[in-house]
């Protein structure tokens, strides 16, 4: 299980080892990595795939649930925050993400605008001596950052300014998403140093995208109206669909993030498929107990939670352990859904810190108790490894929960000073399509 | 001539035209509505969140017809109409005062 042993090392961002300041078991193998057709062909697809989670995946899944006169804001924030972090990707993103050397927070300024990148550079895989083009992993990881940012505006639909969004995206990728992605995946990074498990992004995307969605909700206040006035979804079928799109485009992100074309994918994509399944049936079946219908809404609700919750686990869990951590995770996001955010009284308008920064969290942290042998995991360990594994589990989600919030603060007050962070009353009455894009989404 | 404006429920609309067909009724015009009556709307519940709605989806049937005529149709918009559960609809009759068929021009009862 050479492997798997490799895998305990942590994530994604151990594929520069060839290039970054390299530790000791990586320079010994680094001498000319072969590049596998395979491998390549497969992250390429993979990429694509986690550029349809969001476009038109998440557009769909959130526009969908907001009102009709709100539908073409959804989908061109969701798109232009996307577009967005693409190009800011390649001038300093990925340099600070998975750039040379740096340090334990960031990887420094080397490869600012690919500097050094070409067609012949290879980024190291799991496997020794394995590599992939290093064009092919900077599309990948760039995927990764685009719908992150696009994840964390579920909270502030209905009501945040197009250019407030735009400059809260730029602030938030470079001071929260790069390191957070270092920290947890670059070669020399914080947690993954500590010996942390994020298979795909439990952490790095979904608990900072909800965590990050929350505070944004805070700052720029309750929709007009909320939670007086009914606000349902305009129409379900795109969530449905977008729900599909997701599900689908969620092997990429997962299995993809293999780096490989190989078994451990084959684990990701299994549990990608059954962790799923259980989520969206063990919501509908919470909705029975509780005394309601089985709904279309908590279905896809369901499924979304199975799908955040495996993304830490999908390699570093059997199907099993799966299976049981999805089922757990939806339960109690869940709670926090229809408990939790009506107590609170906060409008986490489309539940993203609900679903991904709650399920985010049980997956992080499930993740170090599925992980163990014990439980049908890849770990070596049986369970005595795993009270170690939990606590660095749970050091690397309250480090994210503080750096998310803080940078959030920080992106949040700026975007404020500079255009005043929420639209008029009467284009919140009116709708953002018409008054924030000049359009509506549907004319009879 | 009279004008007949019935609410009913919108699964029961092509019985409705069916049972003005079978009695030579020559047009009419339906229309979506909302409202309610004695049937007070449903709750709908999304994560969690419950939603009352008190309007209820309905259709609205409009015809105009000979004074003679009403009546009968009246009858058949009742009996194909009803389920005998609340929130069947109702029937208003109304008087008109003129009308004119815009190709022709002919006026009032020659008009429908």
């Amino acid at each position: 299980m050479k492997l798997t042993s490799n895998l305990c090392r942590g994530a994604a961002g151990i594929a520069l080892a060839a290039f970054a300041a390299m530790p000791a078991w990586a320079q010994a193998a680094a001498a000319a990595p072969t590049v596998d057709k395979g491998d390549t062909a497969w992250m390429m697809t993979s990429t694509v795939f986690v550029l349809m989670m969001i476009l038109p995946g998440l557009a769909l899944f959130y526009g969908g649930l907001v009102r009709s006169k709100n539908m073409l804001s959804v989908m061109t924030q969701v798109g232009a925050v996307c577009a967005l972090a693409m190009l800011i990707w390649v001038g300093w993103g990925y340099s600070m993400a998975f750039g040379d050397g740096g340090n334990a927070v960031i990887a420094g300024f080397g490869k600012v605008f690919l500097k050094g990148v070409n067609s012949t550079t290879t980024a190291a895989t799991f496997t020794t001596g394995v590599a992939i083009p290093e064009y092919v992993y900077v599309c990948f990881q760039m995927t990764f950052a685009a719908i992150t940012v696009a994840l964390v505006l579920g909270s502030v639909v209905e009501r945040m300014k197009f250019s407030a969004v735009m400059i809260f995206a730029a602030i938030w990728l470079t001071i929260v998403y790069f390191p957070v992605a270092h920290m947890v995946w670059g070669v020399n990074g914080f947690f993954l140093t500590k010996g942390a498990l994020d298979f795909a992004g439990g952490t790095v995307v979904h608990i900072n995208s909800g965590v990050s969605a929350l505070v944004a909700c805070l700052f720029l206040g309750k929709r007009i109206g909320y939670p007086q006035e009914p606000m349902p979804p305009h129409s379900l079928t795109m969530t449905g669909i977008g729900t599909g799109l997701l599900w689908v485009g969620w092997f990429g992100f997962n299995a993809g993030s293999a780096l490989e074309a190989n078994g451990s994918a084959g684990l990701a994509m299994m549990n990608t498929f059954v962790g799923t399944a259980a989520g969206g049936l063990v919501w509908m079946l919470i909705e029975k107990l509780v005394g309601h219908k089985a709904s279309a809404l908590g279905f896809c609700s369901g499924l979304v939670v199975g799908l955040v919750a495996v993304t830490p686990a999908a390699g570093n869990s059997g199907p099993l352990g799966a299976i049981v951590l999805c089922s757990v995770a939806t339960v109690v996001c869940y709670l926090a859904v229809t408990k939790l955010k009506p107590a609170l009284g906060y409008d986490d308008a489309l539940d993203t810190f609900g679903v991904h920064g709650v399920g985010g969290m049980v997956g992080a942290i499930g993740t170090g108790i599925v992980y163990s042998a014990a439980l049908g995991g890849p770990s070596g360990d049986s369970w005595m490894g795993m009270g170690k594994q939990l606590l660095v589990q749970l050091e690397t989600v309250g480090t994210t929960i503080v750096w998310a919030a803080v940078g959030t603060t920080i992106a949040i007050y700026v975007a404020k000073a500079l255009t005043g962070l929420r639209v008029s009353r009467e284009t919140e009455f009116e709708g953002l399509d018409i008054g924030e894009h000049g359009e509506r989404a549907y004319n009879y | 001539m009279k004008l007949i404006l019935a609410v009913i429920k919108p699964h029961k609309l092509e019985e409705v035209r069916e049972a003005l067909g079978d009695i030579s009724v020559q047009g009419l015009t339906v229309s979506e509505a909302r409202g309610f009556g004695r049937q007070k709307g449903h709750t709908e519940i999304y994560r969690g969140a419950e939603y009352q709605t008190n309007l209820v989806p309905k259709i609205r049937v409009e015809i105009v017809v000979e004074d003679a005529f009403a009546e009968r149709v009246v009858e058949a918009i009742q009996h194909s109409a009803r389920t005998g559960s609340i929130g069947d609809g109702k029937i208003f009759v109304l008087d008109v005062e003129q009308a004119v068929r815009i190709r022709t021009g002919e006026q009032n009862d020659d008009a429908l």
